[in-house]
């Protein structure tokens, strides 16, 4: 089967591409890559796509897709939905399902469950045994069934000699370890401390809790050789060590997710639980830092944290409510509407950030717009102004805390595996 | 008069004149408690619901005492812990209890917030009986009216809270209260009590309990919670009293007109002395009188209060 995809700006930062033309694709393959004479192919599909630009298939190397153990949250398949409807070709999940992603079974369970999708589904494998913190997972079993990277995500790893292993061990896979920074005995509040966590009386969480497993991280990382990876990245203070450690060539990398480049803790005052998660917002000085982060290069990706809850989880009291919130549906429209409108970073830097760097971190194929290569892109239109519903979401869950919020530039179309995904449906290509 | 808001949610950003219509309208309530029969029909035929998700045993007899006092019908609900581990919703016992007619909801919870969700789910008046470590207004104001009635004023005096303010509803309460009513207010405990950014409150901070009494006509001694703070925020009670107890020595030491409140319960020789919670056994039992004075005053103001 063919389609014609017309009137692109075809752009990849990877590639030093940034040029006008259509596509044409054959059966899922790049077929050619410039102006296609209509008359020789009969029953072809068209899509006019003038004036939208073509990019990399996106890329979220941090979300929850709550299978299995928490389908009434999210399913492998409503999460790859709600994925395609933001614009993303490929997603990472994290191991703290139940049962959790400690086996070549459960590993082999998700790739199974989202073999015929769209959206490329690649597991995070747990580093301890039921994500307890008490011994190292099958890192290496995990590895060859299919997982792209290890995280007791949620946690940190309990203990510094188990982190320091973990790193050690993941070296012969050349797998990052990607750590959810938070010490646990400062952890445990609700929201960010400061003096508004003082005022609105809910239990607090210091950036120092994240500061220091941040830096235990980078430390361990320094002095194995191996690599870490911090999540959520949010507090001013980790970011100024991420960038100091590059500097002095630790292999570490960062993300950042979108809430902390938009929000601070000033939203608590709601007490509105689609603002709680954790890492909790934190403060304006903060936001900028990570804004800073990210175009320095410091934090090199963005990544949802996409975290889905019902409804009735959700509308717990304050301190008894789950942590996070869903993301991957407007993830790539708050990129653009804050960063790129913004002027904070260019169109060649959303793309390394939201497609290139987080497949490279996982040591992921980065797609090449090239004749012969598989189709897998993202279709986006830079200038179109919304304002998000949550109602149109895709996902199984609702908690979030960006409805009826104006955005500039989404996805209008996602193409991967032979399949497309335009005006809210999934054609095979 | 009636007052600016329908909900009594927290002392911060209400108004002097509210809060100088909620005392002077206990000081009659405060009358009608001497009186023989201690009853008046104010509230007759309002609906009332207690609705406790934390222990509590002064607050719940106090605000009960009050609705009784001005003929209102009351229920009281208790439940303590998650809502989701009790298999009902928080929202759906709320939704369950409006659907019975209730004009007002008195809620003590400790989850900060709730009393504000409250008013976003409910269409009852709703009184803040304590939220987390966030406000605990009906106490604020009854400690204001402890000290205007022993003192005469409240304006420009120096009144210090001592003790765990991180920890404390009353704590905030009392700053936002008489920091509207003209005191200045001042905070003094061990610095691992002291919350993040509490200077941004405009508060004074003491670390020295010496130093607070000398400069200040008011201590306002909070509860020390011995099984949670003792190991983890002080290294023992026995520490505490030695350095932050209040003494008849320190009193006659460094201030012997110094005025003594505590919002009980106390815990007598941890962070004041039997003979000091004895000496000032008059006021802090006043305050307990006092507040259901208040709690009146409360209900009154709101329960009349016709909504716009």
């Amino acid at each position: 089967m063919e389609i014609l995809l017309k009137g692109l700006r075809l752009f990849n930062p990877e590639q030093n591409m940034d040029i006008n033309s259509d596509i044409l694709i054959k059966d899922g393959i790049i077929e050619k890559i410039g102006n296609v004479d209509l008359s020789n192919h009969s029953g072809i599909k068209v899509f006019d796509f003038s004036s939208k630009v073509c990019v990399p298939g996106l890329y979220d190397m941090h979300v929850h897709l709550r299978e299995p153990g928490g389908e009434d949250k999210e399913t492998v398949i409503s999460g790859s939905n709600s994925a395609a409807a933001g614009g993303y070709t490929g997603v990472a999940c994290m191991p703290n399902t139940n049962p959790a992603i400690d086996s070549a079974e459960v590993v082999k369970f998700i790739t199974d469950r989202a073999k015929d999708h769209l959206v490329d589904v690649n597991p995070i494998g747990a580093v301890t045994k039921g994500r307890k913190g008490d011994a190292l997972a099958p890192m290496l079993e995990l590895y060859d069934a299919g997982a792209v990277g290890f995280s007791d995500d949620g946690t940190a790893v309990k203990t510094a000699s188990l982190l320091r292993n973990a790193l050690e061990y993941a070296k012969m896979i050349d797998s990052p370890i990607i750590e959810h920074c938070e010490d646990e005995s400062l952890a445990g509040g609700s929201m960010n401390e400061s003096s508004i966590s003082t005022e609105l009386g809910l239990p607090s969480i210091p950036t120092v809790a994240e500061d220091l497993i941040v830096m235990r991280g980078i430390l361990l990382a320094e002095y194995t050789g191996g690599k870490i990876h911090i999540a959520h990245i949010s507090s001013k203070r980790s970011v100024e060590l991420v960038r100091e450690a590059k500097s002095r060539g630790i292999d570490v990398t960062a993300e950042a997710a979108p809430h902390h480049f938009t929000l601070t803790d000033e939203c608590v005052r709601a007490f509105d639980t689609n603002y709680k998660m954790n890492p909790p917002l934190r403060q304006q000085k903060d936001v900028d830092a990570i804004i800073e982060g990210l175009q320095d290069g410091t934090i090199d990706c963005i990544a949802s944290d996409h975290a889905p809850h019902s409804i009735e989880d959700k509308e717990l009291e304050y301190i008894y409510a789950p942590n996070g919130i869903i993301g991957l549906e407007t993830q790539l429209s708050l990129t653009l509407t804050e960063l790129y409108h913004k002027g904070k970073l260019t169109l060649g830097q959303v793309v390394e950030k939201l497609a290139i760097n987080p497949r490279k971190i996982l040591n992921l194929e980065i797609p090449q717009i090239l004749e012969g290569e598989i189709a897998n892109f993202t279709i986006l239109d830079l200038d179109i102004e919304f304002k998000y519903d949550i109602k149109s979401s895709k996902s199984r869950s609702k908690n979030s805390p960006f409805h009826g919020r104006e955005l500039k530039g989404k996805s209008i179309a996602v193409i991967n595996n032979s399949q497309i995904y335009v005006d809210g449906q999934f054609q095979n290509i | 008069m009636s007052l600016s808001s329908n909900h009594l949610l927290g002392l911060k950003d209400v108004p002097k004149e509210d809060i100088q219509l909620i005392l002077d309208t206990a000081t009659t309530f405060r009358e009608v408690l001497e009186r023989p029969i201690k009853k008046v029909p104010t509230l007759q035929g309002k609906t009332i619901v207690n609705l406790f998700y934390e222990n509590s045993t002064r607050t719940r007899l106090s605000f009960e005492l009050a609705q009784k006092r001005l003929s209102a019908d009351t229920i009281n609900f208790s439940k303590s812990g998650s809502s989701a581990a009790k298999g009902e919703s928080f929202k759906d016992t709320v939704r369950n209890i409006e659907a019975m007619k209730v004009d007002m909801i008195v809620c003590r919870h400790e989850s900060a917030g709730i009393p504000k969700y409250l008013t976003q789910i409910s269409n009852a008046k709703i009184i803040n009986a304590g939220d987390g470590r966030h406000e605990h207004p009906t106490q604020g104001l009854l400690d204001m009216y402890s000290i205007r009635e022993k003192v005469g004023r409240l304006a420009g005096l120096n009144v210090c809270i001592v003790g765990d303010i991180g920890h404390s509803r009353v704590a905030l309460s009392n700053i936002y209260g008489l920091q509207t009513m003209g005191a200045n207010v001042s905070v003094c405990g061990p610095s691992t009590m002291i919350p993040w950014g509490m200077e941004d409150f405009g508060v004074k901070i003491y670390n020295n309990i010496d130093k607070a009494m000398a400069e200040n006509d008011v201590l306002n001694v909070l509860r020390i919670q011995l099984e949670r703070d003792a190991g983890v925020l002080i290294p023992s009670v026995r520490e505490y009293h030695t350095y932050f107890g209040i003494t008849q020595e320190r009193i006659q030491k460094n201030n012997p007109n110094i005025l003594i409140l505590h919002p009980g319960p106390i815990n007598r020789g941890v962070e004041i002395s039997s003979e000091v919670a004895d000496g000032s056994s008059q006021i802090i039992l006043n305050q307990v009188t006092n507040g259901v004075a208040i709690r009146m005053a409360v209900l009154y103001l709101l329960g009349t209060k016709s909504e716009e």
